[in-house]
């Protein structure tokens, strides 16, 4: 029975090809924004959330203010230095405090040029530990060659995306490969296993001396990393930092032009301004789905109206008010999950356009789409929904005419 | 002979009309009786009350005085489903503008009456087959409304109104969209029909020639029966 009005829904539906078409118009531009916002807005959550920030509860970073557009510590305008650094280290509550370079460079191999990062390995051997643990590089990460070695100069590793995924016109790098570097050559000596964390994947990994001496940056530092004596309270800790910086420094409380944070607030930063930016967009994806289903609403009422004849047909023929209302209700239920269908085909075309040239044009894998299953199902199921609620009326009416009246003409 | 049976009953009917001031009485006190197995003719000038009387024998419309029975009970007293439901399993239904549905093919609107008769696929499929041979469109099962003659509408909209094997068949100028030749096809088929099943037929005209060929004749005028023929 029910097999049968599903029929008789598409055959009116397919009848009137033109108009489902331009109904369904709504609905799926409306579900093809909430999938794409959410699938990739999912998928950036997850980058932050489980790569980006393996700092771990006991330790801190400073950074300059500001909006980072690159990876932390990439920020040009204010400065950390060297005397910061040390600072940070004299801090009450810090063991080990460290600076991290993340340089913009020029890459060239196989006559191909490319814009990525170099990270910087600080030579003291605490240090080098702890920002190899942070980083996800460890001794037993190295699938190939050796690791980078306290005091090698023109050598540095690169995590295995340089192999899988070869960079340079489809040639892929091998230890002992040279690559210019701002023009330097310099060899690559160990490959680490992908790390997840996006910028250390595309970053060359080098010592800090030669970087310093290749880009000509004496004293900055980029992103301070430090860890916090076991037991401590961080927040404690921080302000702590807080106050040495600021008197170091010469600014006011409340006009620092660094920020201290614990990993967690790292986190929670980013996550607020995603959260944002997703409701924003949500919000956009609502009006266009609640404008869809005023779409289908006017549709069906239309086709009501149309169909006025064919519902006393129906009607002199047996059927009941509830199959009429069902009939109808299947019909813009259909409408509605055949949008939301389309939207969400448009939808994830829209999230892996928006990977594929984000990881080309930026060099960065930070931005994934993900499809949940929940994702696809309760797109579909609510977009059955939205069909359905907007053909309510329409379909309640049209099981609510007399079959004369319809007959008549 | 066999006692005759009243399977529908009107009983001082009412149909009023109100169009802003004015009301316009369509039917006027109509008392009528349908006999089971007969064939009647209701004949009438144009706007006598003809198409009215009919939706009201059908239980297509509801009087606004007076009763309908139908195999003695009074329509007032069933709920809107369950007339829906009496309608589809006793009456046929045979219009004079044929009133097929244009999206379905003819086989498929031979099948729809039974699809709310909760009739299987398998079903539905033999029986308007065999409805489709019987009104002589075998060939033209899968052609939509659009795709057939008039007559040929006419003869789909008859095998529809068979196809639930409905007590009564109720007709309203079945004829009137025929030339006169397609138009004896059809009324020789429903005079087969009544004499070799007996099913109860009630049949609208205006058409002398059309309504002679039942067994019984009423005449209406402003809404009553005025007179009996025969
Ligand atoms: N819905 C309506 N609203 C107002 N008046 C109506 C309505 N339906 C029918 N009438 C009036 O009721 C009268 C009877 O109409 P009906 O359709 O029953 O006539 P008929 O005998 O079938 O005529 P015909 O032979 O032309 O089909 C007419 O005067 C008509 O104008
Ligand atoms: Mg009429």
């Amino acid at each position: 029975m029910l097999s049968e009005y599903l029929r008789l829904a598409t055959r009116s539906l397919t009848r009137r090809k033109l108009r489902s078409w331009l109904t369904m118009i709504g609905i799926f531009i409306g579900i093809a924004a909430v999938v794409s916002l959410i699938s990739l807005g999912q998928g950036m959550q997850n980058a932050i959330t489980e790569q980006f920030f393996q700092l771990g509860a006991d330790k801190i970073t400073v950074a300059t203010k500001g909006v980072e557009t690159g990876p932390p510590g990439s920020n040009n305008d204010v400065l950390l230095q060297e005397s910061d650094l040390d600072v940070v280290r004299r801090a009450n509550g810090i063991t080990v405090a460290t600076g991290r370079l993340v340089e913009p460079i020029r890459a060239e191999f196989n006559d191909k040029e490319r814009f990525t990062y170099v990270a910087t390995l600080p030579d003291d051997m605490d240090e080098r530990t702890m920002v190899k643990e942070v980083a996800n590089v460890m001794d037993e990460d190295i699938v190939q060659g050796r690791m980078l070695k306290a005091g090698d100069t023109w050598k540095m590793i690169v995590s295995e995306d340089y192999v899988n995924d070869p960079k340079f016109d489809g040639k892929n790098l091998v230890v002992g490969n040279k690559v210019r570097v701002n023009g330097q050559p310099v060899e690559v000596v160990g490959i680490f296993a992908k790390t997840g964390n996006p910028f250390v994947d595309m970053s060359f990994v080098m010592n800090e001396e030669p970087v310093r001496n290749l880009l000509d940056i004496p004293v900055k530092q980029g992103l301070i990393l430090a860890q916090v004596e076991q037991g401590a309270d961080m927040s404690r800790i921080v302000e702590i930092v807080e106050k040495d910086l600021r008197k170091h420094r010469n600014v006011d409380k409340g006009e620092e032009d660094f920020e201290v944070q614990t990993g967690e607030e790292l986190l929670d930063t980013f996550r607020t301004v995603l959260g944002v930016v997703t409701a924003v967009l949500v919000g956009i994806a609502a009006i266009s789905l609640l404008v869809g289903g005023i779409g289908i609403m006017n549709t069906m009422y239309t086709a009501v109206l149309e169909r006025r004849k064919e519902i006393g047909i129906l009607k002199a023929i047996g059927a009941r008010n509830e199959d009429v209302l069902l009939l109808f209700l299947i019909e813009s239920g259909l409408l509605g999950m055949l949008g939301g269908a389309i939207g969400i085909l448009l939808g994830i075309a829209f999230s892996k356009l928006v990977e594929v040239s984000a990881t080309a044009s930026l060099g960065t894998t930070l931005i994934q789409a993900h499809f949940p299953w929940y994702l696809i199902l309760g797109s579909l199921v609510f977009s059955f929904t939205v069909g359905a609620l907007a053909g309510t009326y329409p379909a309640w009416q049209a099981s609510k005419l007399q079959p004369v009246e319809a007959l008549r003409q | 002979m066999k006692k005759a049976k009243t399977i529908i009953k009107l009983k001082d009917v009412w149909k009023t009309y109100t169009m802003g001031e004015n009301q316009v009485h369509a039917l006027r006190g109509l008392d009528l009786e349908v006999q089971e197995g007969e064939f009647l003719s209701i004949m009438g000038p144009s706007g006598s009350g003809k198409s009215t009387a009919m939706n009201m024998i059908g239980c297509l419309d509801i009087p606004s005085k007076g009763q309908v029975y139908l195999e003695g009970t009074n329509i007032a007293d069933l709920s809107e489903s369950d007339l829906a439901q009496i309608r589809g399993q006793k009456i046929g239904f045979i219009f004079q503008k044929f009133n097929l549905i244009n999206t379905l093919t003819a086989k498929e609107n031979i099948m729809l009456p039974m699809i709310f008769q909760g009739y299987t696929e398998q079903e539905r499929h033999d029986q308007a087959e065999k409805l489709l041979k019987l009104v002589d469109l075998g060939e033209r099962m899968d052609h939509r409304p659009n795709e057939l003659s008039g007559g040929q509408q006419q003869r789909v909209a008859i095998a529809r109104a068979l196809a639930v094997d409905p007590s009564v068949i109720l007709a309203d100028e079945p004829t009137g969209n025929l030339d006169s030749k397609t138009g004896g096809s059809v009324m020789d088929f429903l005079k087969k029909l009544h004499k070799e099943k007996g099913t109860t037929i009630v049949m609208v005209s205006h058409d002398q020639h059309v309504a002679k060929h039942a067994d019984r004749m009423e005449f209406l005028r402003d809404g009553q029966i005025v007179k009996k023929i025969k």
